[in-house]
């Protein structure tokens, strides 16, 4: 076995699919003779021509409408969406026709297409390149939306993405691109639609996904020192979403905290933690908590290690856990507001 | 060195052309007049060279559908008000481009309608029945896209542009000749996906024809504020897409029109766009009161340019039509509505179940967990109204 990082996995991926089925097409801003600005589809237009890998105009609402309409002819389009703040003019495209056409249709028409979207920050980028977005996907039915947090499920995730009946979503965090791991391809992992245990532990259990993943590890590691076994589990898909394996876990752990990089306010965490909450009421000995984001717009380079869940953010929250049986002070204080 | 007369001769035609090179936009500009065939009373103009008078078999047919095709209009509007439909927006008077459009193409072409272009649905063969169904507030599209090479009806504005280039660069890759027609209102060529679908479709060289009805109003805003441009065909010559402007209103000039930009696309020039001058004579929709922003002078003017009288005195004339074929047609469009009224008469029945089915090819576990709660709330429901 060999070190590969994410991004030569998802480059595999995409080979491999198109070596696999003709009606495979990439297409993108930059995904040609340069492989896209990260080389996630590097080599691809060399290997396979420029029918099967082409560039486009730059126009995001353009490149996703395209997709639609090659998808009504049969074609299984990937994009590219340079960048997550840039996939915004698609939006109608996605919300109004991607995620409803099978709907409209009676299922007479579908979009197996495969939107990837570059997304989330931790690389210092300026403003518009390190939105995380996946919320706005996950509130629109008719989509699905994954996300890899290892260079496994980068590729076999994205695999799954191509071959999957629906539209997805597949948010790539931008940060663990050049991550690596000893993997061999081709890899197959846990399908679309399935959590995944990533460590086990008993007292507590962080939900993460994405970027947060290795955070949450990370966290878990460092909370042994304090004498804290905690699993973590991986979302892989935020929709379908894996209530089973994630409430199963909280029901063993009887604590949960839920981890996202994105902005908090109405985000998957919340869904995330409504749901653990509904489901695990009775076996929980603490509130469900939640680390994200600052819900504020993404921030300048220099101050988003302050925005950002950090191992530190973390085990501060894992700390209020009431692991003493006592309520949690902040809520019962006069000056909060809730 | 001296200059001889020859060599003054030879050089001469080199340096007028540098002169006055020529201007690469000029062959996709449209005329600066709209073309036509016939004038407003239905008398034939000279047919010019680009546009050869289609086959009188065609425009007989032409009229037929035309015909049969305002006569569902109407239907459609009756229905609205008793209620049967929740909301029917009309094309009457644009009744040349309806069907002119739908005998330009082929069966296996693909057609991107918007919600005005049920008469075109119609005219394409698709039963009014499943036409209306969106309007009637059952599911969204009542016909089979797939089957029938026609789109949902689509409601956002423009975003169709963008998935006929698709649909007509995806048909190409594998092999097939097929065209798009998309078709479009004159407010929506203020839309970026207009835009983006146009210029997605000439950079890929796309078989696709931008079907343009400019009926003067999107809703209740005039042309004036949608575009400065002298004509909306202009559109095209900033995307290298070649484009033509015609009376909307002369059956003749849309059917020569449209099927040579149809030519066009699919000898594999790429796109062509077409704008049709045209008027929308009802309202917007039935909820809709015209009278607020236009002029009832203003209909009126139009309505002598009625695209089906001016058809039908134009065959007329040509000895294609007597009083006994334009009895028969009317007959046949009686007898369109009177079916189509008679069907739509019932209440579609809808199954609640039916809310779960297509939101993917397979429902999450969440829908399945909401379809057991609606399962169970309706038969709660039905035993309360059991024991009443």
């Amino acid at each position: 076995m060999a070190a590969l990082t994410m991004a030569k996995a998802l480059n595999a991926a995409l080979a491999d699919a198109m070596l696999d089925d003709d009606r495979v097409v990439v297409f993108g801003e930059d995904v040609g003779a340069l492989g896209g600005v990260f080389r996630i589809t590097d080599g691809l237009q060399a290997r396979f021509g420029d029918k099967r890998c082409f560039d486009t105009p730059l126009a995001e609402a353009g490149i996703v409408g395209f997709a639609v309409g090659m998808a009504m002819s049969g074609l299984r389009p990937v994009v590219e969406m340079q960048f997550d703040a840039f996939a915004y003019p698609a939006f109608e495209q996605i919300a109004s026709h991607v995620a409803k056409l099978r709907n409209r249709t009676r299922g007479a028409l579908s979009v197996p297409i495969v939107i990837r979207v570059p997304y989330a920050g931790g690389i210092g980028g300026v403003e518009h390149h390190c939105d995380s977005s996946e919320a706005y996907y996950a509130h629109t039915p008719g989509l699905k939306v994954v996300t890899p947090a290892t260079v496994q499920d980068a590729y076999s995730l994205l695999r799954q993405a191509i071959d999957d009946p629906d539209p997805v979503v597949f948010m790539e965090p931008k940060k663990l691109y050049f991550s690596s791991a000893e993997a061999e391809l081709p890899a197959t992992t846990a399908p679309i639609g399935r959590a995944v245990v990533r460590r086990p532990g008993r007292d507590a259990t962080l939900v993460a996904y994405g970027p947060a993943v290795p955070v949450a590890l990370e966290a878990a590691e460092a909370a042994r020192e304090e004498g804290w076994d905690l699993e973590v589990v991986d979302v892989r898909s935020i929709v379908p979403f894996d209530d089973e394996t994630v409430t199963a876990s909280v029901r063993r752990t009887g604590r949960c905290v839920v981890i996202q990089e994105a902005q908090g306010f109405a985000g998957v965490g919340a869904e995330i933690a409504a749901r653990v909450q509904e489901r695990c009421f009775h076996a929980l000995h603490a509130p469900v908590l939640r680390v994200s984001g600052l819900d504020i717009p993404y921030p300048a380079p220099m101050l988003e290690h302050t925005h950002l869940p950090s191992v530190d953010r973390v085990l501060d929250t894992v700390a209020r856990l009431q692991w003493d049986d006592q309520p949690d002070g902040r809520w019962l204080s006069r000056g909060s507001a809730a | 060195m001296t200059t001889t007369p020859e060599a003054v001769r030879r050089a001469s035609p080199r340096s007028r052309r540098a002169a006055t090179p020529p201007d690469p936009a000029k062959p996709l500009l449209p005329a600066t007049e709209p073309v036509r065939l016939l004038d407003p009373a239905g008398t034939p103009l000279r047919a010019p060279a680009d546009y050869p008078e289609p086959p009188v078999e065609a425009l007989v047919e032409m009229h037929r559908r035309m015909v049969v095709g305002r006569r569902f209009d109407t239907q459609a509007t009756a229905l609205t008000k008793q209620g049967r439909l929740a909301v029917y927006p009309s094309s009457r008077g644009q009744e040349a481009c309806q069907v002119g459009a739908v005998l330009a193409l082929r069966d296996t072409d693909w057609v991107f309608p918007t919600y005005r272009e049920s008469m075109a649905l119609v005219s394409r063969g698709i039963d009014p029945v499943e036409v209306l169904t969106l309007l009637r507030g059952d599911w969204h599209c009542g016909y089979d896209p797939a089957e029938r090479r026609t789109a949902p009806q689509c409601t956002p504005l423009a975003t169709q542009c963008v998935h006929a280039a698709g649909v007509a660069y995806g048909e190409a890759h594998q092999g097939r000749d097929t065209v798009a027609l998309a078709f479009i209102g004159d407010g929506a060529t203020s839309e970026g996906d207009f835009h983006e679908g146009v210029n997605f479709a000439a950079v890929f060289k796309a078989p696709v024809v931008y079907f343009v009805q400019n009926n003067q109003y999107a809703i209740s805003v005039p042309l004036s504020r949608q575009t400065a441009a002298p004509s909306l065909a202009y559109k095209g010559v900033g995307y290298g897409v070649p484009s033509e402007q015609v009376d909307g209103n002369d059956p003749v000039a849309v059917l020569a029109v449209l099927t040579r930009a149809v030519e066009h696309a699919r000898s594999g020039q790429g796109p062509f766009l077409v704008e049709a001058h045209t008027y929308r004579m009802e309202a917007h929709t039935n909820a809709d009161d015209a009278t607020r922003y236009r002029d009832g002078a203003e209909v009126e003017a139009w309505r002598d340019r009625d695209p089906v009288a001016r058809l039908e005195t134009y065959l007329r004339a040509r000895g294609a039509l007597d009083d006994a074929a334009v009895a028969a047609v009317a007959e046949e469009a009686e007898a369109y509505a009177a079916d189509l009224r008679t069907r739509m008469n019932t209440q579609p029945t809808v199954d609640p179940m039916s809310l779960f089915e297509h939101v993917y090819a397979e429902p999450t576990p969440q829908l399945v967990e909401q379809r057991e709660q609606v399962r169970a709330e309706l038969a709660a429901a039905q035993d309360e109204e059991g024991e009443r």
